[in-house]
């Protein structure tokens, strides 16, 4: 499934979930064998089971949102722990990464907000900049700690009159990747819209010109790219959530 | 016979294992197996050591399948664990079976099972088992722990502090289902070198084989 647009509306949201599942089947089918023989279990309607695991899934979403503190922060480090180098991740390779002329690339802002006026990147360095040293945890287990600095999303959705009652923040990216993540999460102080990497605009490799820097959740929601900004009630998902990771991945 | 009714008569048989301990031990087994192998499989994804675990060993297919199998599983695991504990405490049962435990005991249980000549109470562990079974409670406790702050580690900072980096998170973790998993292999070759204590674990009941209990010489 190669979407355009990763916006998910709940009417189309059933058939989706359905391939999702599929896909998901699909997958888990292949080891199934080995648990079916190892515990005598009949595990043969992997349908069954992939919907009980997409349940389980959206229950961790509602318990991980409850676990949530705005207040809570991530740990922070000093300089001297920076890792060096940092790794490069995505899911195509270094050489593919998008290359965005600074002159012609305007973050986009749609949704639930009052100024939907694009924002290019001399204005974002007009805004309040906040500066963190923190761990970026991959989904696959492997963490690094980085330096970003830029603006505070909460500052930003201010700014833009966004309803910070709705449920969502979605980012769409130059390389068609997408994700979204929820409100609370979206205001809470260490979320940013960061522009540089250990003090300089931030390398191609890392997303120029701006990425998503959330330490409170996993590596694969900090999107980068990002060429637009949505606020919306109706989960946008996102490319690796969508073929089942877990939505919420909260730290 | 006249003094059936103080001691267990021969041929008759006593519940050894109560019906919760026997319902959370099968639904612990089947939960440890989905947690292990979904839990190598997302382990494969960035490996600590340079070795990978085998695909017919796994569960999930890939890292997402075996991530969304790692959490839900998570859930029965601590249904049943708390079940469990709840159980073991409040009717004494981890202090009745597990203790007194002293290393002289152990050590003499111990050389007795390497001769093959350890006698068997029904329903009372010899010292090694009580070593063994108190051991692989703590390492499930440290796995549980482990893996919580691994989840969470903003959430629960003050749990993933007291046991270190994140990094350091993730060996934990390792090395509380290697222990797991060695606990595993040597209770299933005892289940295999003394193969009726299998069939007392599913109706809770043995047989009495003779006054004194059982004794058995492999």
């Amino acid at each position: 499934m190669k979407r355009d647009t990763g916006l998910i509306r709940p009417r189309d949201a059933a058939p989706e979930l359905k391939r999702v599942e599929r896909r998901l089947l699909l997958k888990t089918g292949l080891s199934l064998g080995a648990l079916t023989m190892l515990t005598g279990c009949n595990l043969s309607d992997g349908d069954e089971v992939d919907r009980a695991l997409f349940a389980m899934s959206r229950f961790n979403d509602r318990v991980q949102a409850l676990l949530f503190s705005k207040t809570r922060l991530a740990a922070t480090f000093p300089a001297s722990r920076i890792t060096n180098p940092f790794r490069f991740n995505a899911f195509y390779d270094e050489d593919d990464a998008p290359e965005i002329d600074a002159s012609d690339w305007k973050l986009e802002v749609s949704g639930l907000v009052d100024d939907k006026t694009p924002w290019t990147l001399a204005r974002l360095r007009t805004m309040p900049q906040e500066n963190q040293i923190t761990r970026h945890i991959c989904v696959e287990g492997w963490s690094q700690i980085g330096e970003w600095s830029g603006v505070p999303l909460h500052l930003f959705l201010k700014k833009i009159g966004a309803d910070t009652r709705a449920k969502y923040v979605g980012f769409k990216c130059a390389d068609r990747y997408y994700s979204s993540i929820d409100m609370p999460s979206a205001l809470h102080p260490q979320t940013i819209l960061a522009l540089d990497f250990i003090g300089k605009p931030l390398p191609t490799e890392f997303g120029f010109p701006m990425r998503l820097r959330i330490p409170t959740k996993l590596g694969f929601k900090n999107p980068k790219y990002v060429v637009s900004l949505f606020v919306t009630n109706d989960n946008p998902g996102g490319y690796w959530e969508d073929q089942g990771y877990n939505w919420f991945s909260g730290s | 016979m006249s003094n059936a009714a103080s001691r267990p008569a021969r041929g008759r048989s006593v519940l050894v294992h109560p019906l919760i301990v026997r319902i959370t031990h099968w639904v612990n087994a089947f939960a440890i197996v989905c947690m292990v192998m979904s839990g190598w499989q997302i382990y494969d994804a960035s490996p600590l050591l340079p070795f990978a675990f085998p695909p017919f060993m796994t569960l999930g297919g890939w890292l997402g399948g075996a991530i969304a199998w790692h959490l839900a599983m998570m859930w029965l695991l601590i249904a049943n664990g708390i079940l469990y504990l709840g159980y073991g405490l409040a009717s004494r049962h981890f202090k009745r079976s597990f203790f007194p435990l002293s290393a002289r005991g152990v050590l003499s249980d111990f050389r007795s099972a390497l001769h093959f000549n350890l006698s068997h109470t029904p329903g009372v562990y010899n010292a090694v088992q009580k070593l063994l079974y108190l051991a692989v409670l703590l390492l499930g406790i440290l796995a549980f722990l482990s893996g919580l702050a691994m989840w969470k580690p903003v959430q629960f900072e003050w749990l993933a502090a007291a046991l270190g980096s994140y990094p350091s998170l993730r060996w934990l973790h390792f090395i509380a289902m290697t222990g797991i998993v060695g606990f595993v292999i040597i209770h299933l070759a005892l289940v295999i070198i003394v193969p009726r204590t299998l069939p007392s674990m599913i109706t809770g009941r043995v047989r009495m084989d003779d006054k004194a209990g059982m004794r058995h010489e492999a």
